[in-house]
């Protein structure tokens, strides 16, 4: 074990530890620098991407185990999704993961009014969203292509409702982060409102367009799992 | 190669201290909007504790009612209701938050030197999370309880009239209780240690949780949504998992244990880093093949995810699955005995201090042993299809989570006790609730060995009447072994209220939390921390008074 | 490893004073090789073994003699290949038997401690087990997979024979000059009808049989009926057709598995249960 030799390397490294700093405002207390504070937050979210990634990456396993055991069924299934709706809402999705990139640049930038546009526009392409995947869902209803004991599909054999139930797990869960993320654009944007971002601290942004960032990309693989089998 | 020595102060040298963290702030709010991972981490022990009593209060029910065959006082339903409350509540509101949440929330940021960890309002949510998770379970048993078994297995699950969805639903959100403490860990390990704190200088309890960390941060999610799944699989009948509605059960098993593996780990690891703690501290010396333990641990974590299927032996998954999950599966038997044979090795020459948290240590080693080498049997495929779902299977599980995982967190609690109290536990009281506790653990779990061998089936009411004697042998026992816990639990407040105070080293320990004043202020340190030597480099000491 | 682990501990406690300091153990690679490799090839061994004996139990020979393997909450039933039904396992000694298994509700679990064979029974496919014992007995069986209230009472026997024996205990018809009561009674324990419907008036998972006969039961939808043959009969192999008040739709179909006469038998055994 070397630890002694460990020792001197550290004493080398010896980055002046000043807890009773008084840094800026948005340093919190147990963090010597800015550079700290954002790596922390940065390597956090990742992390908790990773989560995501686990949880939905379970639906997946769902799908492709039941899609191989009722291959035809889930192609007949799909048949009742609307290809174009599902089509606009990946372009609507990938939009605003570039606007909400652009957000990120510009408060990098100290552009602070163009990072809130940018950030509206975001907010407004997940509202697009919501409301394509509302009507997309009312026409499922209607017909009752619904899971479990409320499938009411016409012409389709019973097991078929498992791959609503899946449609509906999937896209609901998606629809959840959706949701949730607009929440949180909602409230950096706020906060870029009230002009607490500057080129030295913007990680909410950052971390936020991370999140975002993932739910566009699970979208993608929603698409095309649900809507372009068979 | 020894170029610092390491001047030890004597024990009379107090520093001169100010305010500690429990001095700084009084009243409720204080406590309950607190974001000092300190005090989180007492609300975390509190609230383990008590799911602790209310889990072994089951427990000692359920062991009543098997003095008899048939009915002792309860009728079926009623028990069956007991040892599915005994397992959730043991597992998810014990066992798993035990010693990361309550223990690892109090230390590891102190171990690395830092103030607090990287995200301590995230800390206390994850502690709200974990309530509301409790709350939700405990509705479940107030209205209707659960009698599916901890393991919630479909179909049965889907189809039993007992209160299911609530205790999902906890089961569900104390699961991000899990992941956030996770990622909180790790972020914290990643970015926030001390100059000095290299990754060769962490103390084996901090490189246990990060390995622990990671195994809630991957695992975690495919629980959620599995029990997600069963939800629905209940409220909507989604024919996922319910063969009626088109789906596969066998699946549920896949998914369960995908997480519930790795989660047995969550559970045993922490422990672990607990007893590496105990055994340099109390040995004074520094651990046999530090590397090899620490790097024991992150081993564990990664294999742990690829040996689930080991549950699934007599299933009827494909033969070629089993015989890969077996080989999977032997593998973890591996790491494991580097630790064991580690510590042994530590105490060789040692000049060994049987304090009662190293007798708690001795404990988990012997029944970690006994538990691990049970282990090998059931890894053993034409063993495992006699003795799965067996007496034998609950023994071994008992031995490695009660006599492991709760032996290494009673030990850690009375070791770390005078840090986080100020107040030192009678000695005298702890090694008579060590010695009670460990004969009575013995008593109880030992026989289940033989009673499964003999072909005694697990979640059973009534029983063949050649199985009594060891019944009522193991009941017996969990009454020793309750006892143990109440002189415990009678050490613990009569420390609070009249102990003896602590020094600020009392163990005389070279790990970092102990060069803080018992208990420490706010920030953990009174100055900044510089450290120069690792956590376990007695070799170093320059020993001045002898 | 266990008995070194123990050893090594037990010898080397030294309570030596306060600050008496350990002597450094040197560090060893060459020892934690060795300790990381051999048990490493210990558990290859063992692996090997196992597998070895796992593939013989799950490979039936070609000759096995089949059986069917039925499943409910709470009780066994085997099918042979003549279509007679029992509610214990009869097997011919010597040679090996074949199960082809499977569950109508939950998941169950075939479990011959003595053979040391077991097997999860699953709904909606099927699993297998073979084994051939080789001494004529009577032989434990226990469900093994949690399957609710009476899990623990879901019990059977194997009954090994000798060939002739068994060839005349498939073939024999059990109902042949049997009083029906004494075919009722026998429908009632083999069908582990008790462990839901007691005789003593205490209701369990379904109503108590005492006093049953020619009552009017209120059911859970608000109407009622008087207990008679049809009743009796239609609860038997349609059992959620007419749920008694106070009790869920849980009882699994006897359709297939309870001939006429079996049926016929059960409604004189609880005609007699005043």
């Amino acid at each position: 074990m070397s630890t002694a030799a460990e020792a001197h390397d550290a004493e080398d490294q010896g980055h002046g530890a000043d807890h009773g700093h008084h840094g800026p405002k948005w340093l919190a207390h147990h963090f010597d620098s800015g550079a700290q504070q954002f790596e922390a937050a940065k390597l956090g979210m990742w992390v908790f991407l990773v989560t995501e990634v686990l949880m939905f990456g379970g639906l997946f396993a769902a799908y492709i185990i039941n899609k191989s055991t009722y291959h035809d069924l889930f192609v007949l299934g799909h048949e009742h999704l609307d290809k174009r709706l599902g089509a606009l809402n990946t372009v609507v999705l990938l939009f605003s993961s570039l606007t909400v990139a652009l957000a990120v640049r510009s408060s990098q930038l100290g552009e602070r009014k163009k990072a809130g546009t940018y950030l509206l526009v975001t907010i407004a392409c997940a509202c697009a969203f919501l409301v394509v995947k509302y009507f997309e869902y009312s026409h499922k209803i209607h017909d009752g292509l619904l899971p479990g004991r409320f499938f009411a599909g016409a012409g389709m054999p019973k097991e078929t409702h498992i791959y609503f139930a899946l449609y509906f797990m999937m896209t609901g869960l998606h629809g959840i982060h959706v949701t949730i993320g607009i929440g949180l654009i909602f409230w950096v944007w706020l906060r870029n409102q009230r002009g607490e971002f500057s080129p030295a601290y913007y990680t909410p942004i950052d971390i936020v367009g991370l999140y975002w960032h993932l739910v566009d990309l699970i979208w993608i693989y929603l698409f095309p799992l649900l809507y372009l089998i068979g | 190669m020894a170029t610092t020595d390491i001047a030890v102060p004597a024990a009379h040298d107090e520093p001169k201290r100010g305010l500690s963290y429990l001095e700084i702030t009084s009243g409720l709010k204080s406590w309950l909007l607190t974001i000092d991972h300190k005090r989180i981490g007492l609300m975390y022990l509190g609230s383990v504790i008590f799911a602790f009593f209310l889990g072994g209060v089951f427990a000692l029910l359920l062991r009543a009612e098997l003095l008899t065959p048939g009915k002792t006082f309860v009728d079926a339903k009623t028990y069956n209701q007991f040892f599915t409350l005994h397992g959730t509540i043991m597992v998810f509101l014990f066992i798993v938050p035990a010693i990361p949440a309550a223990l690892g929330n109090f230390f590891l940021p102190i171990q690395v030197g830092a103030i607090d960890v990287a995200f301590p309002r995230l800390n206390l949510a994850s502690f709200y999370i974990y309530l509301l998770g409790a709350f939700v379970a405990i509705y479940s048993i107030i209205t209707g309880s659960v009698d599916t078994g901890w393991t919630f297995y479909a179909p049965y699950s889907t189809e039993t009239d007992t209160n299911v969805i609530p205790m999902v639903a906890g089961a569900f959100i104390m699961g991000f209780s899990s992941i956030l403490t996770g990622v909180n860990f790790v972020v914290t390990v990643h970015k926030l240690r001390a100059p000095g704190v290299t990754w060769g200088r962490l103390s084996l309890f901090i490189w246990s949780l990060y390995a622990t960390s990671i195994i809630q941060i991957l695992a975690t999610p495919v629980l959620a949504i599995t029990l997600a799944l069963l939800i629905m699989e209940r409220a909507v009948g989604i024919g996922i998992f319910d063969p009626k509605m088109g789906g596969d059960p066998i699946m549920f098993q896949h998914f369960f244990w995908f997480y519930s593996h790795p989660a047995v780990y969550i559970m045993i690891l922490p422990g672990m880093g607990v007893i590496s703690e105990l055994v340099a501290t109390f040995c004074r010396k520094k651990i046999f093949g530090y590397k090899a333990v620490a790097l024991s641990s992150i081993g564990l974590a990664l294999v742990s995810f690829l040996v689930w299927g080991h549950h699934l032996f007599v299933s009827g998954q494909s033969e070629f699955a089993t015989i890969a999950f077996s080989f999977l599966t032997f593998l973890v038997g591996i790491p494991s005995s580097i630790k064991v044979i580690n510590w042994t090795m530590t105490m060789y020459e040692a000049s060994i201090d049987l304090k009662t948290p190293m007798l708690y240590a001795l404990a988990f080693i012997w029944n970690f042993m006994i538990g691990g080498l049970t282990g090998i049997f059931l890894g053993v495929l034409s063993v495992d299809v006699h003795l799965h779902d067996t007496y034998f299977v609950i023994a071994h599980f008992h031995y490695v989570m009660m006599g492991g995982t709760a032996m290494a967190f009673v030990g850690g609690l009375v070791y770390w006790w005078p840090k986080m109290t100020g107040r030192m536990v009678d000695e005298r009281l702890g090694r008579v609730s060590w010695a009670l506790i460990f004969l009575g653990f013995n008593l109880t779990f030992f026989v289940q060995f033989i009673m499964g061998a003999r072909g005694m089936p697990r979640r059973y009411y009534n029983y063949l009447d050649q199985f009594q004697k060891f019944h009522q042998f193991s009941t017996v026992g969990s009454w020793v072994l309750g006892l143990g816990f109440l002189v415990l639990l009678y050490a613990l407040v009569q420390s609070l209220r009249s102990g003896v105070k602590a020094t600020s080293n009392p163990w005389h320990s070279l790990a970092l939390e102990w060069q803080s004043p018992s208990p420490p202020p706010l920030e953990n340190f009174e100055a900044p921390v510089v450290v120069t030597h690792g956590p376990y480099d007695y070799h170093l000491v320059k020993t001045t008074n002898t | 490893m266990g008995a070194a682990g123990y050893w090594l501990y037990k010898h080397r406690r030294r309570p030596g004073d306060e600050e008496k300091l350990a002597k450094p153990t040197p560090h060893s690679t060459a020892i934690e090789v060795f300790w990381s490799v051999g048990p490493l090839l210990a558990c290859i061994g063992l692996f090997h073994w196992g597998v070895v004996s796992y593939m013989n139990m799950r490979v039936a020979p070609g000759d096995s003699v089949q059986v069917q393997v039925r499943a409910r909450k709470w009780a066994w039933e085997f099918e042979y290949a003549n279509g007679k039904i029992t509610d214990q396992l009869y097997a011919p000694v010597n040679k090996p038997v074949r199960l082809i298994m499977t569950s109508q509700d939950v998941i169950h679990s075939f479990f011959i401690p003595d053979f040391r064979v077991k097997q999860d029974v699953v709904p909606g496919r099927y699993s297998t087990l073979w084994f051939q014992a080789t001494e004529a007995g009577t032989y434990q069986v226990f469900c093994a997979e949690y399957c609710g209230d009476s899990h623990s009472n879901m019990l059977s026997k194997v009954v090994v024979l000798p060939p002739a024996e068994y060839d005349a205990k498939v073939n024999e018809d059990d109902t042949k000059g049997v009083p029906l009561v004494d075919i009722g009674k026998k429908v009632y324990e083999g069908k582990a009808c008790n462990s839901c419907h007691s005789l003593d008036g205490s209701p369990r998972v379904g109503p108590s049989f005492k006093g049953l006969w020619g009552k009017t039961e209120a059911l859970a939808d608000g109407s009622s009926v008087t207990v008679d043959e049809n009743y009796i009969r239609e609860s038997i192999l349609n059992p959620n057709a007419k749920i008694a008040k106070g009790f869920q739709p849980v009882m699994p179909t006897f359709q297939g598995s309870l001939k006429d006469r079996h049926i016929e038998g059960f409604i004189e055994f609880l005609k007699a249960q005043k």
